[in-house]
């Protein structure tokens, strides 16, 4: 890691009630990474992106991006800083054309030419074209995924979020996602949630495991899978204290 | 599918060739229509066009910002009473005309502002809407005291304002608007209106405004404020829903507190919900065959029974055609259709 | 000092009042998320039952009880073939309601004619200061308080209330614990309605039945459930409190129409400060 991380998070808290979906989280980030996030379900990993992004209030602790304090801001205020995020279930424009979603995307702080210039680099490169016209809504999912993701890279974001990019896609699929997030990974920081190992064997270099709320271990992908503690945690006995 | 043809799909894209030939033929037949017809024929189609406007204006709002307005008829009724106290004041028309229209405006700013930007949620806002209309006519309502005035003017309760005059025109002020007059004006405003919010969904606004509609956190995900695009939208549509109220005042010479009325509230949104909300000439249509069912079945004896009407209209509606009646019944001849063919494949 | 007598009596009243045409409501909307542009109309019902029943030779207060109950019946009816197929469809219950709210008024209008029927309520006046105030009035008083107690006694000692707030906070969990949630659903439904047509047979004396009379007090009964916020008894009662007491004094000074436009104006303000409504941050409590 050199100089300061790109995302930081000091004691990261969300409480719903009684729960503590996220316990107290420190994690850090350094520009260039491609980090994966996994862990059980309702270990906190789609509660902790939805913090990053202002989807969610934080119950307590601080997000700090780039130099910015993001704990308290809107979700469009973090969208224009250059966090960009994939959510867990597609969010794009089902009524409208995948041309429109990516146009859409595209357009926020840009002109109108370069707008154009930039939809028309991301269909070919996630190889839309072909689909341009149809409104999103009737795509398969994993092609809609793919439109959700290139809505983000339109953005050009400093930081993008994927919340289980390969779900409900095909192998081929699948690989040509781990493809796209390696390219991509060149000129942009990445966090990854995914539960596929396959599909983070493809891509990943540091994986954090989420658990229970708060992060049990950060290691590199091969020692997390011979990880004793984080093999207990997948198969639900108690990771020891 | 019929709905294809008609849908929002085509929303973002610039309207082709075939589109304005359309338009402009409707509009030269429009202005071509009242040497065809009598006066009282075009008294009647002159309202229809300005209540046409009145539903615009909350159709836009609803099926392209994605807000559902019960109250755009506080604005109508703001626009024809603004207009009509101003010009019996100041006997000018031009600058009441777009005086009430800019106040109308203003307190859609205001309300809006409060509204939007504290994040209530949509439901909220809707009723909200619907609460202004109906406190908008109880207190105009009760101003039938010869204390309520304005400048010169009685607000007059119950009975609202006989004497709002007619519009003069602008570059020679001598000559008032009669009823073709009215026609004309009416005709291409509702045919202005419809051309600016066409071109209006194809601007990266309109664009915006469809997204948010569509999915509003993907829209600030993106990094769009929605609130100001919204609030934008709201004050656009308040301001159609005033024009359409001093024409509406203009036309008959009358403003009333029926103009806030649950009444009128409740026929916009039939004629919205008859046109389909998914296309900007399908609330036109809605009114147009709405209004026109409503003349042919008479006044008096009809009039009493259409409150029962209307509303059993909108359950059914609601509860049995989802997309608007037009779409509705295409949809079955659609479904028909196929069914021929089917049997007969 | 007399000037104070008033005042307190002019809240109170108007504290009953608020509580009593938004009970009902804050029970559907509140506790069923169902928004029914009808309400008013429940009201207007429980009012013309009221007239109909004291016409029959009832007493009143056995009309105000009986127009209770028959609402009651009717929302139950309303349940079942309107409002069960739009749960969770939010704009077409909207739409819906509000057709039913305009079929009412037009066919209470086509039946009775537009003009206003009352009953009187002879129980006299009595004096605060220099001013006479109705003893009517204390019994509406008495009535909202008594309803409000009432219902939250319902909804938090007893079983029933217990299911219905279990169904509320997750049906599918009340079905697999064997719940039948259609029927409480349904009777949820009919309780709130029922509460509104007591408030509106309790309002006869004092306005009289029209078929405008809903019309009249929706829009606070709205404002009031809205600006109460998610808890529907605690908000409700808290935003009445607010309302009455602006209420009160303003339209002491002014006139009700002032006042009338003086809530909006106020509770426009609250929501922009707690858009959840004033018990928007409040996890526990009803």
């Amino acid at each position: 890691m050199t100089g300061a991380p790109m995302l930081q998070t000091l004691g990261l808290e969300k409480r719903f009630g009684g729960v503590h979906a996220i316990a107290g989280v420190d994690f850090a980030l350094a520009d260039g990474e491609l980090r994966c996030l996994i862990g059980p379900n309702g270990a906190g990993k789609s509660t902790f992106f939805k913090m990053l992004t202002g989807q969610m209030q934080p119950s307590a602790g601080r997000i700090v991006f780039a130099g910015t304090d993001i704990t308290r801001a809107p979700a469009h205020e973090i969208g224009r800083l250059g966090i960009g995020i994939k959510n867990q279930v597609p969010d794009v424009f089902d009524g409208l054309a995948v041309r429109e979603n990516l146009w859409l995307a595209a357009r926020r702080g840009n002109a109108i030419a370069a707008t154009r210039q930039i939809v028309g680099e991301l269909m070919a490169r996630l190889q839309l074209a072909d689909i341009a016209h149809r409104p999103v809504g009737e795509l398969a999912h994993g092609q809609r995924q793919w439109v959700e993701i290139g809505m983000v890279l339109a953005r050009q974001p400093k930081l993008v979020l994927l919340d289980e990019p390969s779900a409900g896609m095909s192998a081929e699929e699948t690989n040509r996602t781990a493809a796209l997030i390696r390219e991509v990974n060149k000129t942009t920081t990445i966090i990854v949630v995914e539960h596929d190992m396959q599909f983070i064997r493809q891509i990943a270099t540091k994986v954090t495991v989420f658990h229970q709320g708060q992060i049990l271990v950060e290691d590199a992908f091969d020692r997390i899978m011979t990880n004793p503690t984080v093999r207990d945690v997948y198969l639900g006995r108690q990771a020891s204290a | 599918m019929l709905h294809d043809g008609l849908s929002l799909g085509a929303a973002g894209e610039r309207p082709g060739r075939l589109w304005w030939m359309g338009v402009a033929a409707a509009f030269v037949a429009l202005m071509v229509l009242p040497s065809f017809l009598n006066i009282f024929q075009q008294i009647n189609l002159s309202v229809v066009f300005i209540l046409a406007l009145l539903a615009l204006s909350m159709s836009f709002l609803w099926g392209y910002a994605g807000i559902l307005s019960f109250g755009q008829t506080a604005f109508f009724g703001l626009g024809g009473y603004a207009f009509a106290v101003l010009a019996l004041n100041f006997g000018e028309t031009t600058f009441s005309l777009l005086a009430a229209i800019l106040l109308a405006m203003l307190f859609a700013a205001l309300f809006g502002y409060f509204m939007i930007y504290g994040r209530i949620s949509d439901i909220y806002l809707s009723v909200m809407t619907l609460v202004i209309t109906l406190i908008f006519e109880k207190a105009i309502k009760s101003t039938s005291g010869e204390w309520y005035v304005i400048g010169k003017v009685r607000l007059n309760g119950q009975n609202g304002i006989p004497t709002v005059p007619s519009l003069r025109v602008p570059w020679h002020p001598v000559k008032e608007l009669g009823v073709d007059g009215v026609f004309y004006l009416s005709a291409g405003l509702l045919v202005l209106v419809y051309v600016g919010l066409r071109l209006l969904l194809t601007t990266p606004f309109g664009r915006v405004l469809v997204g948010i509609r569509e999915n509003t956190r993907r829209i600030e995900l993106l990094g769009y404020d929605s609130r100001r695009y919204k609030l934008a939208a709201f004050i656009i549509c308040g301001g159609i829903a005033a024009l359409a109220g001093v024409l509406y005042g203009v036309w008959g010479n009358f403003v009333g507190p029926d103009m806030f009325g649950l009444k009128r509230a409740a026929e916009v949104i039939v004629w919205v919900i008859v046109g389909g909300k998914s296309t900007l000439a399908g609330p036109i249509a809605g009114t147009a065959i709405v209004q026109i069912l409503k003349t042919r079945l008479g006044s008096e004896s009809v009039g009493e029974w259409l409150p029962l009407i209307l509303g059993v209209v909108l359950m059914l509606v609601v509860l049995v055609f989802r997309d608007g009646l037009l779409a509705g019944f295409g949809g079955a001849i659609v479904w028909i259709y196929r069914h021929i063919r089917g049997s007969a494949a | 000092m007399q000037d104070l007598a008033s005042y307190l009596y002019l809240i109170s009243y108007s504290f009953a009042i608020f509580v009593l045409i938004s009970l009902g409501l804050a029970v559907i909307f509140g506790m069923m998320r169902v928004i029914n542009l009808a309400q008013g109309e429940f009201l207007m019902l429980g009012a013309y039952v009221c007239v109909e029943a004291t016409k029959a030779g009832l007493p009143l207060w056995l009309a105000i009880g009986i127009a209770g109950l028959a609402v009651g019946a009717f929302g139950i009816v309303v349940e079942r073939l309107i409002i069960r197929f739009l749960y969770g469809r939010i704009i077409d219950t909207l739409l819906a309601t509000w057709g039913l709210s305009l079929s009412l008024i037009g066919g209470v209008t086509i039946l009775y004619g537009p003009q206003s029927v009352s009953v009187g309520a002879d129980l006299g006046n009595f004096q605060l200061s220099e001013v006479y105030f109705p003893r009517y009035g204390l019994i509406v008083i008495a009535m909202a308080l008594l309803l409000l107690a009432g219902t939250y006694g319902l909804w938090r000692f007893t079983r029933f209330g217990l299911v219905v707030r279990g169904t509320m906070q997750n049906a599918p969990m009340a079905n697999a614990m064997g719940i039948n949630t259609g029927l409480v659903y349904m009777l949820t439904f009919g309780f709130g309605s029922a509460l509104t047509g007591l408030a509106g047979a309790l309002l006869v004396p004092i306005v009289g039945a029209s078929p405008q009379l809903g019309l009249s007090y929706i829009a606070k009964a709205f404002i009031t459930v809205i600006a109460g916020g998610p808890l529907p008894l605690l908000g409700t009662t808290a935003a009445s409190a607010i309302f009455s007491t602006i209420d009160g004094i303003v339209s002491y000074r002014a006139s009700t129409v002032v006042s009338e436009v003086a809530v909006l104006l106020i509770a426009i303000v609250l929501l922009r400060l707690l858009p959840l409504g004033i018990t928007g941050r409040l996890r526990r409590g009803l």
